[in-house]
């Protein structure tokens, strides 16, 4: 598995890829928290960084499909599948190792972001006036919120050698679980809220609160180990 | 390490791919693996090396049943599947090394085995281009090095030198029989001197069913019921005066004033055309007996059923 996740690890930073995304995310992020009007921190007049935590995942619903749209189709499309299936590892040992090549790419995208929150408490007045352990449960939930969509983006991958398709179904699908369930619960009246749970933002904004809630963080590592687990299941086929 | 199949059958949607095939190949063994295209040639490698699952039937490689103990019989087995994929954004030594460490050989295990490889697989002035820099001839010595790596005791290769120029197919040819030593290996090909230049044993394969298995010396003798012979004359001959020459079953003109003369039952028609030119004093410009050849074999058996 290792071998796996340093290998495709590798291979994100000998390509463009992990410097595109990174380049991508941050200035996206950077121009929406300090620099347009509407959503800008320094305009907005309160310490938090809401603004980031908020429109991180529309960014996260592009971006992470790109990270991952490649990692089964293109070697689906160039054979080299074959290659590694007939190497001494299993399936999982493949399945987990490009899922968590991806997770630290966002992770280490995420990263500089750090710089937004000391920036913030240096800006409060007074100084240091952050609602801290929110943030801390808004990163853990953005790190998850990541998890969950890379395993999306993979099972995409897995299931088409197309990457366009890939990535396609990917951000559709990202978008539906994080914004689209919690939007057609409407339509269900007394049953809403149950709807609502099985959404990504219900979760996400349960662990911004800065209360890290077992019940999320199993919602999230559910979701991700589902996606896996179909992931797991269509690359058994060799189809 | 042997190399065992047995009642192996392949069915892909409605199509059989391989219908209850079964051989094994002993070890140390090379064997050559015939077919046309489409004859199951790379399914059953891909079977055997854990890639598919079959549908039935099971393959055995050095006492490890494929589908129950793959990870067993993949630490064992050096592959190079057809068409060779090969990561093309790395570098030949960083493939090497990465397919290495997947073995869990140790890093100065490691190390001493990909210089080896590049020695051996004649990549010292490639190893520090990437894959998708070198030519067609070098991939496949990729390849070979790839399969390798972990020095293992059984080798399949699915079409080792297809798509390679005369030169390289040679030195392809060479590198796998420098290295096939006290390995078991099987290898297909539709390249018939190429199973005479390596091979132990041949096993033809159509339409998914086995339909010879055995030493190269006794496939060639088998067919060898009747023998032909070819001749050139200086000035026309009629054919009729050919086809009433003793034991002659069958005249072919072949153009010109050569002809094809089929004899039966296995007599050498030489001698009697010798003395029949002899005796009419024409000038004979050609006689050849028509060895029977691998190609004839195969095409004979594979085309009998079609």
């Amino acid at each position: 598995m290792l071998h796996i996740f340093k290998k495709e690890f590798t291979s994100f930073l000998n390509s463009l890829i992990a410097y595109i995304v990174m380049a991508v995310f941050l200035t996206g992020i950077g121009l929406l928290m300090w620099v347009f009007p509407e959503t800008s921190v320094l305009d907005y007049g309160y310490a938090d960084m809401d603004t980031l935590f908020s429109m991180a995942p529309f960014v996260f619903i592009f971006l992470v499909p790109a990270i991952t749209m490649k990692s089964f189709a293109e070697e689906k499309k160039l054979g080299t599948l074959e290659l590694l299936f007939t190497k001494p590892l299993s399936d999982w040992d493949i399945v987990i190792g490009k899922f968590l090549a991806g997770l630290l790419l966002v992770i280490v995208a995420l990263l500089p972001t750090l710089v937004y929150y000391f920036s913030v408490v240096s800006l409060g007045n007074p100084v240091g006036n952050v609602d801290t352990p929110g943030v801390i449960g808004s990163y853990v939930g953005l790190i998850l919120l990541g998890g969950v969509f890379c395993s999306i983006g993979i099972f995409a991958s897995s299931i088409t050698n197309n990457q366009i398709v890939a990535f396609t179904l990917a951000a559709f699908f990202c978008f539906i679980f994080y914004t689209g369930v919690e939007s057609l619960s409407a339509f269900f009246g007394s049953q809403a809220l149950l709807i609502k749970q099985l959404g990504i933002l219900y979760h996400y904004e349960s662990l911004s609160k800065g209360l890290i809630d077992s019940r999320d963080v199993i919602y999230f590592v559910s979701v991700i180990f589902l996606m896996l687990l179909f992931t797991k299941v269509k690359v058994s086929q060799r189809g | 390490m042997s190399l065992t199949i047995n009642h192996l059958t392949k069915i892909y949607g409605a199509q059989k791919a391989l219908n209850d095939i079964s051989f094994s190949v002993q070890d140390g063994e090379i064997v050559g693996f015939l077919g046309p295209n489409g004859a199951g040639k790379s399914t059953t490698m891909k079977i055997s090396t854990g890639f598919l699952p079959a549908t039935s039937g099971k393959v055995v490689v050095g006492g490890f049943d494929v589908s129950e103990q793959p990870l067993q019989v993949k630490r064992m087995v050096g592959y190079l599947p057809e068409h060779n994929p090969l990561y093309l954004d790395m570098y030949v030594q960083e493939h090497l090394k990465f397919v290495g460490s997947v073995y869990g050989l140790s890093s100065s295990k490691l190390k001493e085995r990909i210089e080896e490889m590049i020695e051996l697989c004649g990549l010292s002035r490639e190893r520090n281009k990437k894959v998708e820099a070198l030519s067609k001839g070098y991939r496949q010595r990729v390849g070979l090095a790839q399969a390798l790596i972990h020095d293992p005791k059984v080798l399949i290769l699915d079409e080792p030198t297809s798509g390679l120029d005369p030169n390289q197919i040679v030195e392809i040819r060479n590198l796998i029989k420098a290295v096939s030593v006290n390995k078991t290996v099987l290898f297909s090909t539709h390249i018939m001197q190429e199973v005479q230049a390596i091979c132990d044993r041949v096993i033809i394969i159509n339409k998914g069913e086995i339909v010879a298995d055995d030493k190269l010396v006794n496939i060639l003798h088998q067919e060898s019921k009747s023998i032909s012979v070819e001749v050139e004359f200086e000035t026309t001959v009629e054919i009729n005066e050919l086809r009433n020459l003793a034991h002659v079953k069958e005249v072919i003109s072949l153009g010109g004033n050569a002809y094809k003369l089929i004899g039966t039952d296995g007599v050498d028609l030489r001698p009697e055309i010798f003395r029949f030119t002899a005796e009419r004093k024409i000038s004979l410009l050609g006689l050849k007996k028509e060895e029977q050849s691998l190609e004839s074999v195969f095409r004979e058996l594979t085309q009998a059923k079609s």
